[in-house]
């Protein structure tokens, strides 16, 4: 057993972590900010660029990660001109782990925040408006504390996400052992090389994670969860 | 306070479309739900917008279409009580008090500390709303705005979902932070005892349009048109066929009467306050046998609703002390002087 552990190379937690927690960063400040917008557009709008933001959240992550490497191989425009101009890469870089990632995860901490902020009474903002606060600090002191539950509930699902990203991130990022491969990427490529015993390794670590996040979102949620029905 | 409103606003199959000019203390707007007062309130605090139209408050212009003026909510100086008191649930009373303060950080704090005082929320100061009473919560509510410094406050149904034995106390609670801080007021109500109650003037609105206006005991003794009549509270209302100058028919009851005030063309209704009716031994001018066919009983009056020869209803109200045994030998008297002609 212990000889099993010390011959398990453990870059692939570290990656995932990693890549969790950058991602998570840029998700959750785009995610509040596209829900913030979306809250405020005509109704008609509203339908529409929610739709367009939420997709990455139906479509198949190898759908998401052929167009990321349509945009961002280093054989097309884009990708290019980031390589020479800026030195940055996605394609098989750990960037590219994060930006797989943020993009999967994205509609998950969107469409929470979303909901949340639906749920704020609109009165409140009405009160702050006509108190004299600036719109800027009716979002900050007023909408955000009051969505706070649901923002964080969506923003430890999107984190989760992140983490367990495969599709996008190994089309984009690939599965470069210590560099690129994460969790979910690991188990992949351990079970198409036959160590069952190794693939099982990471899927008790994979699910020992996604209880711990569930377990804190419901901990985070634990107003609501005091106060939920129970149906007996 | 001089308020002056001009407002037109489509809502879908909904026209709103107030006329009303006031310079009265506080000014109170009586309607049933849907009639668009709410909306109205709306409008002056600029959270809604009006198509067309303008709003002048104390001379100043907050809203004209034609000027182009549509000033930010924020830039109103108008004080907004909802319903619901919209306190922040995240913040303690004195945060939500703070938050509407005008000045630096150090005159904010000095406000928010005099007006806790003299609204008696200094020991909740660090509670949060959903930790207080009632009426407490109204109070912060009511702090938090007088602390914006409001040129006028608007109260959108500030009452209406409170319990009867608090209601009363906090209705003259606030009366006497209106009168204290010398704040004019616009009271919307559906409840026509609160708007008897604190208001100079009222208005009555109706499907989206004022439809009686004077000041609120005037307008409470004769309303003019028969949905104002309604809405503040007069029970008889009966169409009418014009027999001369002094007399009518009330085709609803059946009845002939006689009136102290000359009938124009334009009545078309008459209404008598179910208080006002009387009782007789024997039938004279005016009145009707008292078919009574029912009695609605309530803590300080009592209620006889009797079936006329018209088929229509007469409701006569007395209080408990002058209770009466029903009787169905007697008479319902109309007094003439008592009639509200109405169009």
């Amino acid at each position: 057993m212990t000889e099993f552990l010390e011959n398990i190379n453990l870059s692939p937690l570290f990656i995932s972590l990693r890549t969790g927690v950058i991602s998570i960063i840029f998700v959750f400040i785009l995610g509040l900010a596209a829900a913030v917008l979306v809250m405020r557009l005509p109704r008609r709008a509203k339908w529409i660029i929610d739709s367009l933001l939420t997709m990455p959240l139906v479509l198949p992550p190898t759908v998401a990660g052929y167009l990321l490497l349509l945009l961002f191989s280093l054989r097309r425009p884009l990708g290019a001109f980031l390589d020479s101009s800026l030195g940055i890469s996605f394609v098989q870089t750990p960037a590219g782990c994060v930006l797989a990632a943020s993009v999967i995860a994205f509609p998950l901490m969107y469409r929470n925040a979303r909901a949340a902020f639906e749920q704020v009474d609109v009165d409140l903002l009405y009160a702050g408006r006509t108190l004299g606060m600036s719109e800027t600090s009716i979002i900050l002191k007023i909408a955000i504390p009051e969505a706070a539950p649901g923002l964080c509930s969506g923003g430890i699902l999107a984190f989760a996400r992140a983490i367990g990203e495969y599709g996008a991130t190994s089309m984009l990022a690939g599965s470069i052992l210590g560099k690129t491969r994460t969790i979910a990427v690991a188990i992949a490529s351990e079970v198409s090389a036959g160590n069952y015993g190794a693939a099982g390794f990471w899927t008790v670590i994979i699910v020992i994670i996604a209880f711990a996040v569930i377990l804190s979102v419901n901990l985070v949620t634990g107003r609501g969860m005091k106060q939920s029905v129970r149906w007996s | 306070m001089a308020v002056d409103i001009a407002i037109k606003k489509r809502l879908g199959d909904f026209t709103l479309d107030i006329k009303l000019c006031s310079d009265s203390a506080r000014l109170g707007i009586l309607g049933t739900s849907g009639c668009g007062k709410s909306m109205t309130l709306k409008c002056i605090a600029g959270i809604e917008r009006p198509d067309s139209g303008h709003i002048i408050v104390n001379g100043r212009t907050l809203f004209d279409s034609e000027k182009h003026i549509d000033l930010k909510p924020q830039k109103r100086r108008v004080g907004y009580l909802f319903q619901s008191y919209a306190l922040f649930s995240t913040m303690t009373v004195k945060k939500n008090i703070t938050a509407g303060a005008r000045g630096s950080r150090r005159e904010k704090q000095k406000r928010a500390a005099e007006l806790m005082e003299s609204f008696e929320l200094t020991d909740c100061r660090n509670k949060l709303p959903m930790q207080l009473s009632g009426g407490q919560q109204q109070r912060t509510a009511l702090a938090r705005l007088i602390a914006s410094e409001p040129e006028i406050v608007l109260l959108d149904e500030a009452f209406s979902a409170l319990d009867a034995h608090l209601k009363e106390r906090l209705q003259y609670e606030v009366l006497g932070f209106l009168k204290k801080y010398s704040l004019p007021a616009v009271i919307v109500s559906h409840d026509r005892d609160e708007i008897y109650k604190l208001t100079d003037s009222a208005a009555v609105i109706d499907s989206g349009a004022v439809c009686a206006y004077a000041d609120t005991k005037t307008l409470f003794e004769n309303p003019g048109v028969a949905t104002a009549a309604r809405i503040t509270g007069c029970k008889n209302i009966s169409p009418v066929k014009k027999l001369g100058e002094y007399e009518l028919f009330a085709l609803d009851w059946g009845l002939r009467l006689r009136t102290v005030q000359r009938i124009d063309e334009s009545i078309r209704f008459v209404g008598i306050r179910a208080h006002d009716i009387q009782a007789l031994k024997s039938g004279t001018e005016n009145s009707i046998p008292a078919d009574i066919i029912s009695v609605l009983e309530s803590p300080f009056e009592i209620t006889y609703i009797a079936i006329t020869p018209g088929g229509g209803q007469i409701w006569r109200k007395l209080s408990r002390d002058e209770r009466i045994v029903p009787h169905t030998d007697g008479y319902l008297y109309l007094p003439p002087e008592k009639l509200l002609l109405l169009r």
